[in-house]
């Protein structure tokens, strides 16, 4: 490889690595990428915990504090019970839903899943602030039940347990639906014919064969949830009270408030240990290379025995409820409980964040529901601030810079993942995607520490490395699912028909993964502009985005004018989903 | 076959079966009777209606119309799991969780059976097909042919009467299907149960078969022992799908005080058993077995040879005629073959051809 002169680089116009490459090699521009601006800076992160404050040397004086009073455990056990509760409850409220979809027709249920893709990439401020104006003390829900007499004093459902779990349930049921999903489409559906021509009751049949089936998903799903959970702080921060207060907001504050590196340092550590010990566990039990769709390992022995044994003690009671709901209800009932529950899921999904656009057009000067007059004023408000119009310009340009940089890198690391056979891929694949798993608050506290250093907090450049290093992930995972049904005999073809690697990849890869590609590029759009955890850190003074400013706005005082700006998010990230996913389906 | 069991009162008897998914009808009403341990098969092009069929009478579809009696006891309304059926997929739909023995104990430990029952019958079933040595493995690490052996067992393990299975050997090469092909019908012996077989292959379903029901478009086009199919074919379709058939279509004239069939190639005796005149167009069947070069035959034909394929047993001519169209001729070892562009003629004995509308 050293010794190539310019002769070959005339007749194939490359250089030899990329003409006899080991496609990797197209993945070494993320890795490094990822090495420098996502791996060094958590690592340095954690290891600020370590140290003194001062000098630098050696120390566990941050632990010490955090054990010396019960005020930062405690934290730690809420953060804890909320992320394990929400977990819970989006995995017992969005299986039903996940089932339901997986047993549609396809074309169907490509329809029926922009309920849930809609929600899912809805701003977590937009849903919050939705949340916020639905149970607040004057909010709708107080409204009808007073309205109509239910109740004579509003009822308190907003800073407190449970106005934080309706929040943070409902930002997480889209995510575990759509990660059981794949798992249970795969599912054939004839085991579940089978089992019952051997006699199993459809009960039977559904625990021990179809749960049992789609338990890997279940446990990918309540993983991934119980992990973005952690590092939550928009949802406690407006939805819950003081005693909700969770490890993300301790860090914000250290870090912004004090600037306390090391101690931030100490929690932001302690967050990564939980998710590492969940990921461990569940790795531990289900494998983890199931999470990308790998097959689940089989465990042997007596857990699997006692596993067994309680699905079918599960069987028999739920054949019991099924029964006695069946003489309820009947058999029409009982046939159409699911859907209902399907479509009170997608009603709990899509309706709060729908309420706020009558709000945006309120001629009130409070947010009241439902408005007493429609009028254009907020939108003017909006399109007349300089503040808020230079905020929504940063946010489109840092955006589109982020979705260029993430396509590309995701775009490649795919390419060569897919062409390439070593055993380092899964490897490859899984450091790829961490950014996904790990917490974003940890990422951007170490990113901040990183550009402090550098030179980029307050500058766009910083903002579109930290909004790349999110958003690679999502580009990857999209490609690599295009790429996974491509066909590579047509490259193959392609080369026989005398086309050299670059043209192959130019006239025929390309053109034919090209919706994938716009995918890619618009869900990295998205992940970038509705951004909120780095852009906390990264983007100081007047240099916000919209999301940021949204969030400065929202801690001063609740406005008609965030629900014009909710609108117009809510509008473009909707738009550019369903974009994205006609592009997707298209290729 | 049939005759022989007709006083016995029949295991399953399907009436007015039909299926409809909106406007295309899936199987149009359909009337069948299978006599108890009678080895039954369906065979009909994709699409006819196979699958369907069995998955009516086993209730994994919800029938449109019509009766599923088994031993006289209507089970049209019985759910899938309390008929007593077994069905062996055509991929097998073995429990991919599930051990080779936990697949094969399922049945059983749905049924409540003690588990010293469980483990016996198990067991036995494994000896059946072979499979003790693999018993711990998944479904998954095991061969195409160790699978569908493992499905076999899961179904004859707890004995049902009426054992339904839909293409059991589609996935498997030429080889294995032959063998496992006699590994059934020695279970079939063995265990006296009732079986419906789905089948593309015609071959197979000749082998194998006390009965033919032979579908085409969502219906029954003729049921009946292979020989009675093979020989007394009803419709040019069933001649056409069943074996290779020399077709001659024509018209009916009197000639020499006799109906004959006057077709492009010449006018031809009927055979003496045809059916009284009704329409004025019908086709004549030869089996290529019947045809013989010479012109020893009443009826006789020639043509050019273009082609000659040597199979072993026996040689296969193809001969074109005036027309275009091609006949094949079967010839035993042993006789000598014709040599390809030569000009061959070639009869039958009237009695050996069927006359089908
Ligand atoms: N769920 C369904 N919805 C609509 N039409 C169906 C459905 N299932 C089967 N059909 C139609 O019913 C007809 C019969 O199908 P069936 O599966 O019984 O055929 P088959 O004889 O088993 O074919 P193959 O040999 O290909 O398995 C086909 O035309 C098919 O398109
Ligand atoms: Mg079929």
């Amino acid at each position: 490889m050293s010794a190539v002169p310019a002769a070959p680089a005339r007749s194939g116009g490359m250089p030899a690595w990329l003409r006899r490459p080991n496609a990797l090699w197209l993945a070494v521009p993320g890795l490094i990428f990822l090495a420098v601006f996502f791996a060094y800076p958590v690592g340095e992160l954690l290891s600020l915990g370590l140290r003194n404050p001062q000098g630098g040397a050696f120390s566990l004086a941050a632990f010490q504090r955090i054990a010396s009073t019960d005020v930062y455990l405690r934290v730690l056990g809420i953060t804890f019970k909320i992320a394990g509760n929400t977990a819970l409850w989006s995995l017992l409220l969005g299986y039903p839903l996940a089932y339901w979809l997986a047993r549609m027709p396809d074309l169907f249920r490509g329809r029926m899943l922009l309920f849930v893709m809609v929600p899912f990439w809805t701003s977590y401020l937009v849903k919050t602030f939705a949340w916020m104006i639905v149970l607040g003390r004057s909010g709708v829900i107080n409204n009808l039940l007073m309205g109509s007499g239910v109740s004579d004093q509003p009822l308190e459902l907003l800073h407190n347990e449970f106005g934080v779990m309706v929040g943070m349930v409902h930002a997480m049921v889209p995510l575990a639906v759509m990660t059981m999903l794949p798992v249970m489409i795969n599912i054939d559906g004839r085991l579940v014919q089978a089992a019952q021509t051997l006699g199993a009751s459809p009960s039977h049949a559904f625990w021990l064969v179809y749960f049992k089936l789609s338990l890997p998903g279940v446990a990918a799903a309540g993983l991934l949830v119980f992990i973005s959970s952690l590092g939550f702080f928009i949802v406690p921060a407006f939805l819950g009270g003081r005693r909700e207060t969770m490890l993300a907001q301790l860090i914000i504050t250290q870090v912004q408030e004090l600037l306390n590196w090391s101690f931030a340092g100490a929690l932001a550590a302690m967050m990564l240990a939980t998710a590492l010990i969940a990921c461990w566990i569940y790795d531990r039990l289900f494998g983890i290379s199931t999470i990308s769709g790998g097959e689940a390992q089989e465990g042997k022995g007596r857990i699997r025995d006692l596993g067994l044994a309680i699905l079918a003690l599960l069987a028999r009671a739920s054949g019991l409820v099924a029964d006695t709901s069946r003489k309820l209800i009947g058999k029409a009932g009982n046939r159409v409980l699911l859907p209902v529950f399907a479509w009170l899921m997608i009603a709990f999904l899509v309706l709060p964040t729908l309420l706020v656009i009558p709000l945006g057009f309120t001629s009130s000067q409070f947010l009241e529901f439902p408005p007493p007059g429609y009028s254009l004023q907020w939108f003017e408000t909006y399109f007349s601030s300089p503040l808020w119009i230079q905020a929504t310009i940063r946010s489109f340009l840092v955006a589109t810079a982020t979705a260029f940089a993430a396509t590309c890198i995701g775009g490649f690391a795919a390419l060569a993942l897919a062409h390439s056979r070593t055993r380092w891929g899964g490897l490859i694949f899984a450091f790829f995607l961490a950014p996904m798993i790990v917490p974003r608050i940890v990422i951007a506290v170490g990113l901040f520490y990183l550009f402090a250093k550098l030179g980029l907090v307050a500058t766009d450049l910083g903002l579109v490395i930290g909004h790349t290093v999110l958003a690679i992930p999502f580009a990857l995972v999209t490609v690599s699912a295009i790429l996974k049904t491509y066909d590579v005999r047509l490259d193959q073809a392609a080369a026989t028909l005398g086309a050299n690697r670059v043209r192959t990849l130019t006239s025929v890869t390309i053109p034919l993964v090209k919706g994938g590609l716009i995918a890619a590029f618009l869900f990295a759009f998205i992940t970038s502009f509705d951004e909120l955890t780095i852009a906390i850190f990264v983007s100081g003074g007047i240099k916000t985005t919209l999301p940021k400013q949204m969030w400065d706005d929202m801690i001063l005082q609740l406005n008609p004018t965030l629900a014009a700006v909710s609108v117009v998010v809510f509008v473009i990230v909707t738009v550019l989903l369903l974009l994205a996913e006609r592009f997707r389906r298209v290729s | 076959m049939t005759g022989m069991r007709g006083e016995s009162p029949p295991k399953l008897v399907v009436e007015g079966l039909c299926k409809r998914y909106g406007a295309t009808t899936a199987l149009e009403p359909t009337q069948l009777s299978v006599a108890e341990g009678e080895f039954l098969t369906l065979l009909g092009p994709s699409g006819s209606g196979k699958t369907t069929l069995l998955q009516l009478i086993c209730g994994l579809v919800e029938m449109s119309e019509g009766r599923v009696v088994i031993d006289g006891r209507d089970q049209s309304d019985t759910p899938v799991h309390q008929r007593d059926i077994g069905l062996v997929f055509q991929h097998y739909a073995l429990f991919p969780h599930l051990t080779v023995e936990e697949n094969i104990a399922f049945p059983l430990k749905m049924r409540g059976r003690p588990s010293a029952e469980v483990k016996q019958r198990v067991a036995d079933a494994l000896g059946m097909v072979h499979l003790g040595h693999l018993s711990g493995r998944f479904p998954r690490e095991l061969s195409g042919g160790q699978q569908q052996r493992v499905a076999l067992a899961r179904c004859f393990v707890y004995q049902p009467s009426v054992i339904l299975m839909d293409e059991p050997l589609g996935a498997l090469d030429k080889k294995l299907r032959e063998h496992m092909q006699i590994e059934i019908k020695r279970l079939h012996r063995e265990s006296g149960a009732t079986i419906i077989y789905v089948t593309h292959d015609q071959e197979e379903a000749l082998a194998m078969s006390d009965r033919i029901c032979l579908m085409n478009h969502a219906r029954i086009e003729q049921l009946g022992t292979p020989r009675d199919i093979y020989e007394r074919p009803r419709t040019a379709f069933a001649a056409d799908f069943i074996g290779i058939s020399n077709i001659l279509r024509g018209a009916f004239v009197e000639s020499q005080g006799r109906r004959m069939l006057k077709t492009a190639h010449g006018v031809f005796h009927l055979p003496a058993d045809a059916p009284a005149p009704g329409a004025e167009g019908a086709a004549l069947v030869v089996r290529p077995e019947c045809l013989h070069l010479g012109n020893g035959s009443d009826n006789s034909l020639s043509g050019r040879v273009s082609e000659v394929v040597y199979a072993g047993s026996e040689t296969r001519v193809i001969v074109t005629l005036g027309e275009g169209q091609a006949i094949t001729l079967r010839l035993p070892a042993g006789v000598p073959a014709p040599t390809l562009g030569e000009t061959a003629s070639f009869g039958w004995d009237s009695d050996r051809a069927v006359l089908v509308p």
